[in-house]
């Protein structure tokens, strides 16, 4: 093994800059994430626990073994979207253990918007469940609902990736086997009303849960029939009468302990087929990371250094280092598992994309799980290069990342520019997890570049008819498309939309692909079949 | 000279004995029952032999099987220990019977000393000073109530053939005279089978002095100075110490000469202790005489550099006693502590149960501890639940009691509720610590002994922030799949995404809930509850932990449910507050169930009578001693789940009570 020498020197001024920087980010970061995991307003709050039940965070560190740890997803969804506030899009989404076994788990916070679905409250729901299938993980939904958030019915009932595929997809992971456990706590109306009927089991807690297709004023206003929610839906109704629940929980708590033995009944066991080994720590610090990283985005630096704070005793075998030097690849380590490492070191060239796809062959071939390390502006451009080829070079690259059968993992540690994007395995090539730092930017090119060539069209057209444009006209015509760009480009703007799962603290990188990789351990690992490499 | 010495008994004194029997060179055969198949004593032991069950009178007691067990492995001594057979003289002579030899005195003295209201005549004609008393035949309980008249309340009832407190009754009032009598017989026919009472006078301000006396068969006895076992409770020893504070060379050689006499008037040979009580002038008056090892002997043995059991094995052999009455030394001061399974916060009700830890403190020439049990042996409901005794030994008296608490401070058992939390605070009183004190000396001081703190200090919070991550860790580890064991979801740390893992646990500690929150990582926990907060690092592998920045001494016992844990020399016992999960049990409060181990004696009211509050319903014994069961509020009693003599397991449901006026 190739241990990774560092050369940074902890005690320049410029790492003391960057290092301040970086600080600066991760503490707004933690903030912002501090301030969504409080839930809905205080009063909100303060009426739900009146009633008896517990925080939506209470819930599930209830239902997790004591002392498990918790990767949630996409805690900024929805962060500044609605014009109103809507922390975490309203719904908390993560994987934690449950008697022993990581399960994935959604958990409708009532106390934000009476736990309705917004728009990115479906796609956030989507995209645990997609994680769920992925890793062949069980789902446990801890329904607290008002069901679809009516003015926004638009964007939330009709379309494919909407409302119906919450239970379109617990149909089919069930398919799977993989278990489908609901635990209604509170309200769950209307099509709400399918997550615990879709359910393999479910639970419900008395004189709180409710289902039904039709609440009671609803049931007035078509039959003129008046009945009280607990008659019409209760946990007694469903539990004794209608079978639509199977076990009756006296409170929030005695609910979570009956998914937990549930989950302790399922029979799952685990198969990693990977040559795991015990860990060790990198050599250095992961705290170091924060002076690495520039803090003028354009300065280069050399990607090993971050590798060398990420990996099992800072031990990288790297393949061919000496050809294609502007893409890093190699093997290595992290908490014990083996893990090929794909990350920039520059632009792309044609060397590097054969390059990089080559590795991937290697690590699909073997089954090895393959990490994406984020930090590219992009493919080469040039008369020269696309004479070379880039474009078919790149896309046996693309080819590779899109059909490697292996789970892969991405980390957009600086820019995310292009088809660099894609090349790199970005959001659309599905990885089992896509998580950002928060000094990464993601757009389909630069701020500047974007400015230029939009400002290099208009001038053409200007000097077609005679204008002339001054330098400083020029100037104020590119400074809003930096500025849009530079703002849709922003890690909490990629994140409230759902484009990663998560923005993540640098030095908890580590940690998180630890948890990733032991995550998607949990699928067993099977053979790949490449589409046709153009040659 | 003895080869083959059987010992008839278990725990500390088989093992004590063993010890002595092995350094002169004779071999040792315990006997044990199915309880005991693996203590201590019988893996000391060169051989082992069962006797039968645990229950003791079909095993230790069963004179036949422990001779049969002596002839089986040509055994030619049987030392009896004490209590068990010890002081029964029908052992005494199926020994003789057998011929073997019986490690005490001569049958006729066990009988002379066994009743005693015969003893007490005999010391008057030997000139021994006695307690008023009736020690009388007739025992018509209007003829005893008639003398207890005649010598004044309060008087003490005794059992004639009792020891250890059992069949023993204080009795203030005339009123309470016949209740008291009928429970004292009832006592002591469970515990002799002979309920023969007799009663003295209750003397005042009384301390408990005994005399340690050694007889040979050549004649020849010596005195080995007294003992002060005066702090007791329910007649039971807590503290025993030699010398006797304040007591002068010339009393001393009173009390240690008209022991002597006793002794020789029964022909006694071998170790024996005349117990005296010691009123605040100076006189002192015969209480009876113990024909056996005491258990409190180490404290003779430390003053005097003597072995008594080896001398008790050199005389049962014929040999001369090795030292002359001018020989026997006095050097310094020793002392002794009973460490016991029990709660002294619960009116010291026996506790049974697995011993997780026990792991007394470093012994030396000063220290000595002698004990049956290791970590992991059961405490059971069938024998005497003495874990240990701790003897120290100091230049002085203060030297002593300085050694005697920084032993207790280091002494550690987990898992079941022990005494050394009261045993250190009697020791710390104050009235103790200052010089001598009488027999009332518990009871008087109730107030300042009896009562356990209930408030939890910052370090001792700091440790079991440190317990409850390291148990979250464990738990989590425990959980990780074989094909993955290092597996990050089972690191246990609570790890969450861009939030501070912040735990949280509610604990009980003697009744009293202390919420906690803490974070855990890299050995370090940041703790938080109520007002208090800090840190403690815990170091791998040692047993030391540094809290707030300060070294402590720590060891951390766990188990489902809570732990025990041991910090800065105290121990705290807590149990983890589980969620609420709305299952109550809906029969809270309808019935009375047995508060610990042990037998049914009677039930006291018929089923479906109306009670009143506090009206005894059952009695029970464990541990030899009577607990009676009363109403907690007035009502009916509508059925009994047990009979008489029925050996019923603590928590078990006894009684179906409903409450309510009748």
């Amino acid at each position: 093994m190739n241990r990774l020498q560092t050369k940074i020197n902890t005690r320049d001024s410029a790492f003391a800059a960057n290092r301040e920087k970086m600080q600066s980010i991760v503490d707004d970061l933690r903030q912002k994430i501090e301030k969504i995991a409080e839930g809905g307003n205080e009063k909100a709050r303060a009426k739900h626990v009146a009633r008896g039940k517990l925080l939506t965070r209470d819930r599930i560190d209830a239902l997790l073994d004591p002392g498990s740890p918790f990767l949630e997803f996409s805690q900024l969804a929805a962060h500044e979207v609605y014009g109103e506030d809507v922390p975490a899009a309203g719904v908390i989404t993560g994987i934690g253990t449950v008697s022993g076994q990581p399960c994935v788990v959604v958990a409708n916070d009532a106390t934000v918007k009476g736990g309705t679905y917004y728009p990115l409250t479906v796609k956030k729901h989507l995209r645990a469940q997609a994680i769920a299938e992925k890793n062949n993980l069980p789902c446990i939904y801890l329904v607290d609902s008002g069901g679809a958030n009516l003015p926004r019915q638009d964007d939330v009932f009709p379309d494919r990736d909407h409302f119906g595929r919450i239970f379109f997809n617990q149909a089919n992971l069930s398919a799977k086997n993989i278990p489908q456990i609901a635990v209604v706590m509170g309200s769950c109306t209307a099509g709400g009303a399918y997550v615990p009927a879709m359910a393999d089991e479910s639970i419900m807690v008395k004189e709180q849960a409710t289902i039904f297709l039709g609440g009671p004023p609803l049931v007035k206003a078509a039959t003129g029939e008046e009945v009280s929610a607990e008659d019409l839906g209760g946990a007694d109704v469903h539990c004794r009468t209608s079978g639509v629940s199977d076990h009756y929980a006296n409170n929030d708590h005695h609910a979570l302990e009956i998914a937990r033995r549930s989950v302790s009944r399922l029979n799952r066991v685990k198969n990693p087929g990977l040559d795991i080994r015990e860990p060790v720590e990198p050599l250095y610090p992961a705290e170091e990371i924060y002076g690495i990283i520039p803090a003028d985005s354009r300065q280069p630096y050399d990607v090993r250094e971050i590798i060398a704070r990420i990996v099992d005793g800072s031990e990288f075998d790297e393949f061919k280092a000496l050809y294609g030097s502007t893409l890093i690849t190699g093997f290595a380590r992290i908490q014990g598992y083996p893990v090929g490492i794909v990350a920039n070191n520059g632009i792309l060239f044609a060397e590097s994309a054969q390059k990089g796809a080559h590795f991937i062959e290697l690590c699909a071939q073997r089954k090895i799980p393959l990490l994406f390390l984020q930090n590219i502006t992009g493919f080469m451009v040039g008369r020269q290069y696309e004479a070379g080829g880039i474009a078919k070079h790149g896309a046996k690259m693309v080819t590779a990342v899109a059909t490697a059968n292996v789970p892969k993992f991405t980390i957009l540690i600086g820019g995310s520019f292009g088809a660099g994007n894609y090349g790199m395995c970005g959001r659309a090539y599905d990885p089992n997890f896509l998580f950002m730092w928060p000094n990464a930017r993601i757009s389909v090119m630069g701020g500047e570049q974007a400015a230029g060539v939009l400002a290099q069209v208009k001038k053409d057209q200007m000097a077609a008819r005679g204008e002339n444009w001054s330098d400083e006209e020029e100037a104020q015509f590119k400074q809003p498309i930096i500025d849009d760009y530079e703002h849709q480009g922003h890690p909490y703007y990629a994140s409230a939309r759902l484009w990663d799962d998560g923005v993540i603290d640098p030095a908890d990188t580590r940690r998180v692909l630890g948890l990733c990789l032991a995550a998607a351990t949990y699928r067993e690992p099977e053979d790949t079949r490449f589409g046709v490499f153009r040659m | 000279m003895i080869r083959k010495l059987l010992i008839a008994n278990r725990g500390e004194i088989a093992c004590r004995v063993i010890r002595t029997a092995r350094s002169m060179g004779v071999n040792t055969v315990a006997v044990y029952s199915d309880a005991d198949a693996n203590a201590l004593h019988v893996q000391m032991a060169d051989e082992a032999v069962h006797l039968g069950p645990a229950p003791a009178r079909e095993s230790y007691l069963d004179i036949e099987k422990v001779i049969g067990a002596a002839q089986k492995t040509g055994a030619d001594a049987i030392h009896p220990g004490y209590g068990f057979l010890s002081e029964n003289a029908d052992f005494c002579r199926a020994c003789e019977a057998a011929g073997i030899i019986f490690v005490g005195p001569p049958t006729g003295a066990i009988e002379a000393m066994g009743s005693k209201s015969a003893a007490k005549r005999i010391m008057e004609e030997a000139k021994v000073p006695l307690v008023p008393g009736y020690h009388g035949a007739n025992q018509d309980p209007g003829v005893i109530e008639g003398h207890a008249e005649r010598i004044g309340y309060p008087v003490l009832l005794k059992a004639a053939a009792g020891g250890g407190g059992k069949g023993m009754r204080r009795v203030d009032r005339a009123q309470d005279f016949m209740e008291a009598l009928e429970a004292a017989k009832r006592e002591a026919r469970n515990a002799f089978n002979d309920d023969i009472m007799l009663v003295e006078r209750y003397v005042l301000s009384p301390r408990h002095v005994e005399i340690q006396v050694f007889c040979d068969s050549h004649g020849n006895g010596v005195y080995l100075h007294e003992r002060d076992c005066s702090v007791q409770r329910r007649h039971q020893k807590v503290v025993e110490e030699a010398p006797a504070p304040g007591v002068s060379p010339e009393l001393r050689a009173r009390m240690g000469e008209a022991a002597l006499r006793a002794a020789k008037a029964i022909g006694y040979v071998g170790a024996g202790t005349v117990e005296f009580l010691l009123d605040s002038r100076g006189e002192f008056y015969f209480m009876e005489m113990n024909t056996r090892l005491q258990v409190e002997h180490p404290v003779t043995e430390l003053i005097t550099g003597q072995d008594l059991v080896q001398w008790q094995l050199l005389v049962a052999g014929g040999e001369e006693l090795p030292l002359q009455q001018q020989d026997i030394p006095l050097i310094g001061h020793a002392m002794e502590v009973r460490i016991y399974a029990e709660d002294p916060d619960n009116d010291f009700l026996p506790a049974t149960g697995t011993l997780l830890r026990h792991c007394p403190p470093q012994q030396d020439d000063s220290v000595r501890v002698d004990t049956g049990v290791q970590s992991g042996d059961e405490i059971s409901v069938h024998y005497d639940p003495m874990i240990s005794k701790l003897i120290v030994h100091g230049s002085n008296r203060r030297e002593a009691l300085a050694k005697l608490d920084r032993a207790l401070r280091e002494y550690q058992i987990a898992g079941l509720t022990h005494n050394i939390p009261f045993l250190r605070r009697v020791i710390n009183h104050s009235a103790f610590a200052g010089s001598a004190v009488t027999t009332h000396f518990i009871e008087e001081n109730e107030a300042a002994l009896l009562k356990a703190t209930r408030v939890l200090s910052s370090v001792q919070l700091a440790g079991i922030a440190a317990c409850l991550a390291a148990q979250r860790t464990g738990n989590c580890a425990l959980r990780a799949p074989e094909t993955d064991a290092h597996s990050p979801w089972h690191q246990g740390d609570a790890w969450r995404s861009n939030l501070m893992p912040t735990q949280q646990a509610c604990i009980d500690f003697h009744g009293e809930r202390h919420e906690i929150r803490f974070t855990a990582g890299g050995g370090q926990v940041l703790w938080h509850s109520g007002e208090h907060q800090g840190e403690i690092h815990t170091l791998a592998d040692a047993q030391v932990a540094i809290v707030d920045g300060r070294r402590v001494n720590f060891t951390p016992v766990l188990h489902t449910g809570g732990g025990t844990l041991f910090i800065d020399g105290t121990q705290v016992d807590f149990a983890i507050v589980e969620p609420d999960l709305g299952e109550s049990g809906d029969d809270a409060g309808h019935g009375l169930s047995a508060p610990m181990n042990g037998t049914i004696v009677s039930l006291l009211v018929e089923a479906g009578t109306p009670v009143e509050a506090d009206q005894p319903l059952l009695v029970m014994e464990a541990m030899k001693m009577e607990h009676t069961l009363r109403a907690p509020k007035g009502g009916t009693v509508k059925q009994y789940f047990c009979s008489a003599g029925e050996l019923v397991d603590g928590g078990s449901l006894l009684v179906d009570f409903e409450e309510g006026e009748a």
